[in-house]
């Protein structure tokens, strides 16, 4: 199980988290004309990458923050953990 | 019966309580502290079993967690358990036990005709053997192979024992209390750090409770003692036996199954049966000790074959003697310590060693006792078939491949000793890089991966003293980084004997003419010849060849087999040993209860049980219970001896007829508040928001970004920016979490704050042609007129002095009202609308009558919302605006939903307009079509409508705008059912919406 630093509350078990998917998808703006290849590379294709992997986790149980998490896929170490607005260096 | 076989005056049992206990059937007596097997060993006993394979007969191997015969079948207090360890289960009072893996008993079975017949099943004999005929497999193959094999049967009773699961953390967790578990956890505590210190014996010391040795001035376990006596003081640490940490995990997260109460005739009130730690720790110490190896010789798995370590702790711990003959057979020094003590009990002992002139202190104290030792000698087999009568001797050659001539010697027990394999379970489970160390011919752990450090003979260290100083510096230095303490520790001195070399030796050839089975595996019953098949038929990957012998996979995993099966593959194979490679060491490290692993999430704690403020009214009145997600739902309530068919369709028709009330507390409820919460609505739902009036409410759908709709409610303006969000009660978590997922992370800057205020308020719908007028009675100083509070309208109103929430919606299709107070007043509104709805003939309704009243209007649920729909296909693509964008929209244009024979929701009417069709039935055009038929829409739910008094369900049937009017088939294999239906609209009753509105 792992274990997660969330930004607002501290160390916590993965249990307390749900995730949310890669964070490095960005939801295309509203409005915006775009081909199918566009809208099927946001909602289904994803790289699925071997390393380090920037993802979404909700602090579900906790104080509900969606947050960012740099992780390992492989290894499943944690880098470092970003508030939702906080820019990832 | 006496126990013959115990000595007086040895051992750490306690003598003044003496227990009965029954194994097949007959009785026999131990000593509080002795475990089932040493109980069993006392009196003589040597055979528990037959082999899993051939059916052999098997007695015990081991004096602990790597026994691979002695599995039996437990029963305690009115429960059994299989798969317990003989070596592990503790004597209590009464205890009960049984073979396995024999029938009809151990001492007749006629299983080990296989025995006999075992040139026919060899490695892979099974692969090659039952794959053909196909149509054999389910007839003979398998029930045959079921009867015959496994380890005892699971109950299939309640179990009636509680199990706990428990969270921690520490500074340092140190898993084993041996010499290098004890220096490091007093070290670290000393220093101040958190420190768990856990053993699987109910024992701490390790070996220290069995070797000969000396620390400060004091014996191995007088020392143990007075540290365990030292930490058990201290608030800092934890020190827990019987627990096995079985399991390392994830960011030096260690699990451990801690045995409360296994130990014990009936669990203690209050007490679990074991206990699950989840520890996360800073720093992991793994001083899990080594376990002996086994040399492989002929007939090695007759009972009285045991590791020598075995036998020396029978003796020194539970003061039982494994046999009055024994022959000691060695390639190290550690089956000296076994024959000295032997010796010094009066009991002459033979040493068989396989080395050429060994010398060491040791040896030397054996030479001076007197024991016989015979040099370059091996055994080649053992003789006698439910207990070693003989053993046939022979010397061996320098390069150990000549045997010399033949000698029969007696013995009752052969003690074997191949030197030492390290624990490494838990450092390879942490990701460690294991490496092969020549010197001890082993694999030990490398480099770590977690912070975790290994210490001792798990690290390959088998000098007493050379670990004591390791494991307090290691203690010591890792509470430093962690406490800032630097609490110095005299490091006491030690006296041990030392050793010399061990001999790479572990498999005895074969004398010519001879075909010993050589077992490597003994649970699994895994021969020399076997590897040796599996390589000749070209299997190379050890993990293959494991798993075509099944070596090293049965419940012991290996402990005793694992490494000589990697020591012949690299002989035979020509390679040395970590060219060979190892197997995967997995979790769990012994097996572990279900019980435990589940912990108390049976039954209803699998999840919490939600109950409205109603629930006791519906308690008292006769309501039949059903779970909706985690809330328990009226189902109906019963009258007299109606079933649920009827009475759901009196309160059916009352709604249609007078007016019915139903709690809708569990619906989700989500408080929306801020001056972009109208944009919010808009950009989630399908439909338009930005210009809904205050005190309205809007019916909207959702959906994923994929397209497929997510959940479905109304929404109400309460006032400027504060909005009252419901969701189906199944969705309302996620409905949330979607939210919050778009307002942190998609569009931060929209100025919203959203809640859940599911328990905050308290629902009833009111519905029916009669609850305008009950509402009137409700609410007497509020306009509930058509006019005052229209369709989708919301007004504020005063419930005999507590404010309430009334909303004009229905899901019932009849002129209804839904109203809301806070919680804690729920069970008021609730009896109050009971109370003044009297008069209208009011009736309360569960979720069969709700079910049935949505369905024959054609109202959508989760049955229809299942995950696979889109809006045209539930009828709902008039919610979805073409002018502005919203999440999920641009989905909507895939081709697959956009083809003109798209699926759509329809009404489906049996032709006899009698059977009621089963949910989940396929609909068909050709109910005689060859299988599979093809299936053209499926049925989604199903009532009895109460309007026209005949069968009625919802269907998504492809092109469903196009097939009204059609005959079709309902076919249910499972209920074995074909109905000839008719299809119609989906809106089967008031289809122009009339009601609503009146």
């Amino acid at each position: 199980m792992l274990y997660i630093n969330c930004p607002h509350c501290g160390m916590r078990s993965q249990n307390e988290f749900s995730y949310g998917g890669d964070a490095s998808v960005k939801r295309p703006e509203l409005n915006k004309e775009l081909s199918d290849q566009e809208w099927d590379n946001f909602v289904y294709n994803r790289k699925s990458l071997r390393g380090k992997h920037l993802e979404f986790w909700q602090h579900i149980s906790g104080c509900r923050q969606w947050i960012k998490v740099e992780r390992d896929t492989a290894t499943h170490e944690i880098f470092k953990t970003f508030k939702a607005d906080e820019e990832v260096a | 019966m006496t126990q013959a076989f115990r000595i007086e005056n040895v051992g750490l049992i306690n003598r003044d309580k003496k227990l009965s206990f029954k194994f097949n059937g007959k009785t026999y007596f131990g000593y509080e502290g002795d475990t089932l097997a040493s109980a069993l060993l006392a009196n003589g006993v040597h055979l528990v079993g037959r082999s899993f394979k051939y059916h052999r007969p098997r007695g015990f191997f081991g004096a602990g967690v790597d026994e691979p015969y002695a599995v039996v079948q437990l029963y305690r207090n009115g429960e059994t358990e299989p798969n317990i360890k003989a070596t592990e289960q503790e004597l209590f009072e009464g205890l009960e036990a049984k073979s396995v893996n024999c029938w009809p008993s151990v001492n007749f079975d006629i299983g080990a005709i296989n025995n006999f017949l075992k040139i026919f099943l060899p490695a892979g004999f099974y692969y090659k053997t039952f794959m053909w005929p196909k149509s054999f497999w389910y007839q003979i193959y398998e029930p045959f192979i079921r009867k015959a094999a496994g380890l005892g049967v699971a109950s299939t009773k309640h179990d009636k024992e509680r199990y706990e699961h428990k969270y921690e953390y520490s500074d340092l967790l140190i898993a084993g209390s041996g010499p290098s578990g004890l220096a490091s956890a007093y070290a670290a505590a000393k220093n101040g750090a958190k420190v768990i210190l856990a053993e699987d014996k109910p024992r701490f010391g390790g070996t220290l409770l069995t070797s000969d040795v000396n620390i400060g001035n004091q014996s191995g376990k007088d020392w143990a003692e007075g540290i365990i006596a030292e930490l058990k003081t201290m608030p800092n640490v934890v020190v827990k036996n019987r627990s096995q940490i079985f399991g390392y995990y994830d960011h030096n997260m260690l699990v451990m199954s801690e045995k409360v109460s296994d130990h014990l005739p009936s669990t203690k009130k209050y007490h679990p049966n074991k206990r699950l730690w989840y520890i996360r720790a800073k720093e992991v110490l793994i001083s899990s000790g080594s376990i002996e190896r086994p040399i492989v010789f002929g007939n090695n798995d007759t009972p009285g074959v045991m590791l020598s370590s075995a036998a020396k702790e029978y003796l020194k711990v539970y003061g039982v003697l494994v046999g009055r003959r024994p022959l000691v057979f060695t390639n190290n020094d550690s089956g000296y310590e076994t024959a000295i003590e032997f010796k010094k009990h009066g009991v002459d002992p033979v040493v068989l060693d396989s080395r050429k002139n060994p010398e060491s202190e040791i040896i030397d104290e054996a030479k001076n006792l007197g024991i016989n030792i015979k040099n370059s000698y091996v055994v080649v087999a053992a003789q006698g078939y439910k207990k070693v009568k003989s053993a046939d001797i022979a010397s061996i050659s320098e390069d150990k491949k000549q045997l010399g001539k033949m000698e029969n010697i007696l013995c009752d027990c052969i003690c074997v000793s191949g030197f030492w394999t390290p624990t490494i379970h838990l450092a390879s489970q942490s990701g460690n890089k294991i490496k092969f160390k020549e010197e001890i011919d082993a694999f030990v752990p490398g480099q770590s991966k977690q912070n975790e450090i290994t210490l001792g003979a798990a690290n390959g260290v088998f000098s007493l003293e050379e670990t004591l100083k390791n494991s307090f510096k290691a203690g010591s230095e890792l509470s430093k980084k962690i406490t800032e303490n630097d609490i110095e520790i005299a490091i006491p001195n030690v006296v041990e004997k030392k050793s010399s070399q061990h001999d790479k030796f572990w498999c005895v050839p074969l004398p010519k003419g001879k075909n010993y089975k050589r077992f490597l595996d003994f649970q699994n019953d895994v021969a020399v010849s076997d590897i040796e098949i599996a390589l000749r038929e070209g299997y190379r990957s050890i993990e293959h060849v494991k798993r075509y012998t099944t070596l090293g996979m049965a419940t012991d995993q290996g402990k005793t087999s694992n490494l000589n099966g990697l020591q012949l593959v690299s002989e035979i194979e020509n390679k040395v040993v970590p060219a060979v490679g190892h197997t995967t060491f997995r979790p769990p490290y012994t097996p572990v209860s279900i019980g435990a692993i589940v912990g108390r999430e049976v039954g209803k704690h699998s999840k919490p049980t939600r109950k409205s403020p109603m629930h006791s009214w519906h308690e008292k009145n006769n309501a039949v219970f059903v779970d909706a997600g985690v809330w328990l739902r009226p189902r109906y309530y019963k009258r007299g001896n109606e079933n649920l068919f009827e009475g759901s369709k009196r309160e059916a028709k009352n709604v249609r007829t007078n007016v019915g009330v139903c709690d809708v507390t569990t619906l989700g409820k989500i408080d929306i508040k801020g001056p972009d919460a109208a944009e919010l609505l808009n950009r989630v739902y399908t439909n338009a928001w930005l210009k809904l009036p205050i005190g309205k409410a809007r019916y909207g759908v959702m959906l994923r970004e994929d397209g497929i709709v997510m959940d479905d409610g109304t929404t109400t303006r309460i006032s400027e920016n504060h909005y009252h969000m419901t969701t189906t009660t199944a969705q309302a978590a996620n409905v949330l979490s979607h939210l919050e997922y778009y307002l942190q992370l998609v569009w931060p800057e929209l100025n919203v704050n959203v809640v859940s205020t599911t328990e905050q308020w308290a629902g009833a719908a009111i519905a029916g042609p009669k609850s305008r007028d009950l509402l009137q009675k409700l609410f007497p100083n509020s306009d509930v007129s058509n006019e005052g509070l229209p369709f989708m309208g919301y007004i504020e109103g005063d419930l005999f002095g507590v404010k309430a929430r009334i909303f004009r919606i229905s899901f019932s299709g009849e002129l209804a009202y839904e109203v809301n107070v806070e919680s804690d007043y729920g069970n008021f509104m609730w009896e109050k609308i009971m109370e003044v709805g009297e008069e209208f003939n009011i009736q309360p309704y569960g979720t069969e009558a709700l079910s049935t009243l949505r369905i024959e209007m054609g109202h959508v649920a989760g049955s229809e919302l299942d995950g696979r729909t889109i809006p045209y296909d539930n009828a709902l693509e008039g919610l979805v605006s073409k002018k502005k964008d919203f999440i999920g929209k641009r989905s909507l244009q895939r081709s697959a939903f956009t083809v003109e024979d798209r699926q759509r929701i329809v009404g489906v009417v049996p032709l006899d307009k009698q059977t009621s069709i089963p949910e989940g039935s396929h609909l068909v055009k050709d109910d005689k079509a060859p299988l599979p038929n093809p299936k053209l829409g499926h049925i989604s739910a199903s009532c009895w409508s109460v309007e026209y008094d005949n069968p009625f369900s919802l269907a998504i049937l492809k092109d469903g705008k196009n097939m009204i009017g059609q005959k079709l088939f309902a076919m249910s294999p499972l209920k074995n059912k074909v109905i000839p239906v008719e299809i119609v609209s989906s809106h089967y009753v008031d289809p122009k919406g009339e009601r609503v509105r009146s």
